[in-house]
């Protein structure tokens, strides 16, 4: 079987195993994700996304099942080799800046991995260029925007060159713009280098994006599919906490109150494109 | 207040002395205030405080600004200058007013001992206001190297001093932050008595304390995700080049240092 770039096969994990009444935070859960896909992991809080990601980066082993990164199962030898083929940008901008500058920062990992003085400016300026960020290399990151950080925390991920790329959260911390130009970034470095990513979000309107979600719910997978299969379960998204992205809202705002649209949309501007026509046959 | 404060401070610039290796800048700091207690008579402090004063233009810092920056260190270099002004009683009388004697040795001894304070203090702060925090740490983790021998933490101990110096601005922030949160809920922190004022300083460290540890956690996991394993095996992103001008500020240290000792009695 091909298991992909990253697998988890009937994943279990308990935070406290010992007391039997406590429901495991992930529960049976598989699935695989194929180079160059983009995955969009969604939940509510408390869904069991978040532990998904810390099994996904082996700080925490499964209880039960098995979680294989190309090809290698997770174990404490495997681990730090994994760990460099992986990158991840976490949720809060400022806590996973670790160097004075940014340079310093995306030359972190780098460093750790022992990787000569010559190759690691080179990789630097490389990684930097992807995210458009080399003008602010000396920048301290107090003088940097929420989005600016999170770009540098991207590229300080790039800097190794890793096959996969998760991003937990990241963008839920930013404001709008930041958000937007943490979203284009990704979207343009997947055109360019055709990287896998892996999205762990609960904003469906990024999740919309992805390739193929997976909705998780109460430690389980609820439903996988293609972000339009997945949006044509509206209401039991929304009973599980989640916020459909605005043109679905308004489509089915619309539709209840007798305007006869034809289709879901996921975007404004799929939905904008259907209202116009719509009121030019009118 | 805070602002004119320049101790331990960083001016950017451009000048010779903030081109050099901070290696040899911590070096010379350290030989300098070992050599200042050569001098012992009026030539030896002359030529200390000549000296200084070159470093000083050398460095290219206005001494206007340096005087300003260093007020409050100025209180305390007075006072050292009238404690032994008034309390050392040797040498001929100078003066005598009401129960004020002054004595020559008491007038030598204060100037001289200032003199030394004005001049350490004169090249500590050049050393900060030309070297970077980061760079100074670099400096001192590459000088401390060999105590790795006898087990100390060196590269452990210079990253928490490089991780502190990147956290100072998020934390002043946060507590600007928490500050007005409080206000906004009726604390009232800037007045009152003294111990109303220290009880009001609780809220606000309390949530400080909560926030600092979390991101410490966050910062934790984001380090181990991205490989990090202690000192073995890393490489330096940042090199440190050390320069004939380098070895030259040594050398000229050690020729003040000859002459100190030729002016000695």
């Amino acid at each position: 079987m091909n298991s992909g770039i990253l697998s988890f096969e009937n994943v279990t994990f308990t935070y406290n195993a010992e007391d039997e009444k406590v429901r495991p935070a992930v529960a049976n859960v598989s699935f695989s994700i194929q180079q160059g896909e983009w995955i969009a992991l969604v939940g509510h809080n408390g869904s069991g996304k978040s532990t998904i990601a810390k099994l996904m980066n082996g700080l925490l082993f499964p209880g039960e099942g098995n979680v294989k990164v190309m090809g290698q199962a997770m174990t404490e030898e495997t681990l730090w080799e994994i760990r460099s083929q992986m990158g991840m940008v976490f949720q809060n901008p400022d806590n996973q800046f670790v160097g004075a500058t940014v340079q310093d920062d995306v030359a972190f990992a780098l460093e750790n991995n022992g990787v000569p003085h010559e190759i690691m400016v080179e990789r630097v300026h490389e990684a930097l260029s992807q995210v458009k960020m080399e003008d602010y290399k000396d920048h301290e990151p107090h003088h940097l925007s929420g989005g600016q950080k999170q770009r540098v925390a991207i590229a300080g991920a790039l800097a190794m060159r890793p096959k996969l790329l998760i991003l937990d959260e990241a963008t839920s911390m930013l404001d709008p713009q930041g958000r937007t130009e943490v979203i284009e970034t990704i979207r343009r470095l997947r055109e360019s280098t055709g990287l896998t990513v892996i999205s762990i979000t609960h904003d469906l309107e990024e999740a919309a994006l992805a390739e193929r979600i997976i909705v998780m719910n109460q430690g389980r997978k609820h439903v996988e599919g293609s972000p339009t299969d997945v949006f044509k379960r509206g209401n039991e998204l929304t009973e599980m906490g989640l916020d459909l992205p605005f043109a679905m809202r308004m489509t089915h705002l619309l539709q209840e109150a007798g305007v006869n649209l034809q289709e879901e949309h996921m975007t404004d501007d799929e939905l904008v494109d259907e209202l116009w026509k719509f009121y030019s046959k009118a | 207040m805070m602002e004119k404060m320049i101790f331990g401070r960083f001016i950017p610039g451009d000048s010779l002395v903030h081109r050099m290796d901070p290696r040899a800048k911590i070096l010379f700091v350290f030989l300098f205030i070992a050599i200042v207690f050569v001098a012992n008579n009026a030539i030896g402090y002359a030529i200390l405080l000549g000296f200084t004063l070159l470093v000083v233009f050398l460095s290219k810092i206005r001494l206007y600004f340096l005087i300003n920056g260093l007020k409050p260190v100025f209180i305390l270099l007075v006072f050292t200058f009238f404690l032994h002004l008034f309390f050392t009683r040797e040498g001929d009388l100078l003066l005598s007013i009401w129960v004020i004697d002054i004595y020559e040795e008491g007038l030598r001894q204060g100037i001289f001992i200032s003199t030394r304070f004005l001049v350490l203090v004169f090249i500590t702060s050049i050393l900060t206001l030309t070297t970077s925090p980061i760079s100074i740490t670099d400096g001192i983790e590459i000088l401390l190297g060999p105590f790795k021998k006898i087990k100390l933490p060196v590269h452990e101990l210079a990253l928490m001093m490089s991780i502190s110096l990147r956290f100072i601005p998020t934390l002043m922030d946060e507590t600007g932050k928490i500050l007005k949160a409080q206000m906004a809920r009726g604390s009232d922190i800037g007045s009152g008595p003294m111990k109303e004022r220290v009880k009001a300083v609780v809220p606000l460290l309390i949530p400080l304390f909560v926030s600092a540890f979390k991101r410490a956690e966050d910062l934790a996991t984001a380090m181990e995700v991205r490989g990090y394993r202690g000192g073995e095996g890393r490489t330096r992103y940042r090199q440190l080049n050390w320069r004939i001008a380098d070895t030259l500020s040594l050398v000229l240290l050690a020729g003040l240092t000859a002459i100190l000792w030729y002016f000695r009695t």
